[in-house]
């Protein structure tokens, strides 16, 4: 028996989104929407709060490879993020060791003034990779998204599968430790596919922790061998992955 | 704005659920997040530099439009107020450009600084940056924006052959400190506006009144003996430290005592403030 090395815990993590009364907050009605299947309730300034998150406490050690399910609005999204370090818990603990490389939205910062190859540049800079790791990567990225002498023009003269090849290829060129992915990423039109699968299957193999949330069943299968169900901001269920999604689809199936 | 984070109403985590010794001390994961922006300079460096660009792409002059509606204004007043207070022009003219042009330097901070986390809700809500980094970004491109207009004084001094000589030298210790104050200001404004989407309008009227009362348009030997309206008010003594060196003046040494003075209490303030309720900017924004 292997010890197991532990790269991600959270200890009892509780997450709410206040609810500010004043009208004019466009985000209100964007947290009520998506946070309305977390408990609503009222916190000591009897202030409306949605719980996004419960008593929520998980262990990933290296080589896990978990999916995240759950009806919308369970809290998948959230918990990514508190995993992330982007919402820090208003209880409870988050720990990591190693880069956490969360790709939530891939085409984050592509700036469509700037050249393919700024845009490459400022991609791996927000990666937080050091500008020589970036310029050894660069004839690799150039490579694989087929764009040759259009890296040299402003990413908005590129069409959209143009920009997507860019996007997928910037965003899948380092090696990361601790994977979190809020839905599969898909990868272009048709011929490039293929080779983008590739790519992303080495990427996702790189990782030493895999996070997939993702209402795809074939893709929680086909990368995950644990899954945690998610429901209403608390963990419902953990284990392997058949267990889990089976009691997930019998439980769907039945509402 | 006092008792801001939410309480948890579980059973669990009956105490507002902050386990104290679990955590880190909020004031090292402040300073952390200060310490990781300046490792990552390069990506605001870039990030500020790709503000400008975006704003002025394609267009001709670039952010030198900026630099041109502020001389057409700065002549235009300086002759008219000169004539107004008679003042002789080369008196007036130089210290109006260099008060308008350091002003709008240092209002920029306070009038952009509703947007500075607002804006970047897409990074932050993405990925996991240091909060101090926006501030920097922020920063960076409101100096590139100050450099342009610099030109104007440039000219100005020129034209009338007033060289400042060596004391404008002191300008630079000046600017340090006003665009140390500028970031600390923005990044308190920044948060609370992100918390009260109503700050920013109130912090445009406030500026325009600041505009007002602070001796820019006008000399402060005009008060006499109601002096007290510009010696109290701190951004004068601000604007002093930067707009006397370019000016050939040395300033006295009352006036940076006052500005390390606020220098100081806006570095503790603003530094507690951002300890205290970083953590909650991205449930904010």
């Amino acid at each position: 028996m292997h010890a197991t090395i532990e790269r991600l815990v959270m200890d009892n993590v509780s997450v709410s989104f206040p609810i500010y009364s004043m009208g004019s907050r466009s985000l209100k009605k964007g947290l009520l929407y998506r946070g309305s299947r977390g408990r609503i309730a009222s916190d000591a300034n009897d202030r409306l709060v949605v719980e996004a998150l419960r008593n929520v406490s998980l262990r990933f050690s290296v080589g896990d490879r978990v999916a995240l399910v759950g009806a919308n609005g369970a809290g998948k999204t959230t918990l990514l993020r508190v995993m992330a370090g982007i919402y820090e818990p208003v209880s409870g603990m988050v720990r990591a060791s190693g880069r956490i490389s969360p790709m939530f939205d891939i085409g984050l910062g592509i700036d469509p003034e700037l050249s393919g190859l700024e845009n490459i540049r400022l991609r791996g800079l927000l990666l937080g990779l050091r500008p020589d790791e970036i310029e050894r990567l660069i004839p690799e990225i150039a490579d694989f998204t087929e764009l040759a002498d259009y890296l040299e023009l402003p990413a908005r003269t590129y069409s959209t599968g143009m920009l997507m090849r860019l996007t997928f290829a910037a965003a899948t060129c380092f090696a990361p430790e601790i994977l979190l992915m809020d839905e599969w990423i898909l990868a272009g039109d048709a011929a490039f596919l293929s080779k983008a699968e590739r790519r992303l299957e080495a990427f996702v193999e790189n990782a030493s922790v895999l996070v997939l949330a993702s209402h795809n069943e074939q893709i929680c299968r086909t990368w995950c061998s644990k899954a945690i169900w998610l429901d209403s901001g608390q963990v419902k269920a953990v284990g392997a992955i058949d267990e889990v999604l089976n009691a997930y689809r019998d439980a769907v199936t039945s509402r | 704005m006092r008792d801001n984070r939410i309480k948890k109403s579980s059973p669990q985590a009956p105490s507002g659920g902050n386990s104290a010794h679990e955590r880190k001390p909020r004031a090292s994961i402040a300073i952390a997040d200060v310490v990781s922006a300046i490792q990552q300079r390069r990506l605001w460096l870039r990030l500020g530099w790709n503000d400008i660009l975006q704003r002025y792409r394609r267009s001709v002059l670039g952010p030198l439009w900026l630099t041109v509606s502020m001389a057409i204004m700065i002549v235009s007043l300086g002759l008219l107020y000169a004539q107004l207070f008679q003042i002789p022009v080369d008196d007036f003219l130089p210290y109006l450009c260099v008060g308008f042009v350091v002003w709008g330097y240092f209002s920029s901070f306070l009038i952009e600084a509703g947007s500075l986390f607002v804006a970047s809700e897409s990074y932050i809500k993405q990925i996991r940056l240091p909060y101090v980094l926006y501030v920097c970004r922020a920063t960076w491109s409101k100096l590139i924006i100050f450099a342009h207009n610099f030109v104007i004084y440039l000219g100005v001094v020129a034209y009338f052959q007033s060289w400042p000589g060596l004391p404008a030298l002191l300008a630079l210790p000046g600017l340090l400190l006003l665009t140390l104050n500028g970031a600390l200001s923005t990044l308190l404004i920044g948060m609370i506006s992100a918390r009260f989407r109503d700050i920013p309008q109130v912090i445009g009227s406030l500026v325009q009144i600041l505009f007002f009362i602070t001796p820019i348009m006008w000399k402060p030997d005009v008060l006499k003996e109601r002096m007290f309206i510009a010696e109290w008010n701190p951004f004068y003594h601000l604007l002093q430290v930067v707009r006397e060196p370019l000016l050939g003046e040395v300033p006295p040494a009352a006036t940076y005592v006052v500005v390390a003075t606020i220098t100081l209490v806006n570095f503790v303030a603003v530094g507690l403030f951002f300890a205290r309720y970083r953590e909650r900017i991205s449930y904010w924004v």
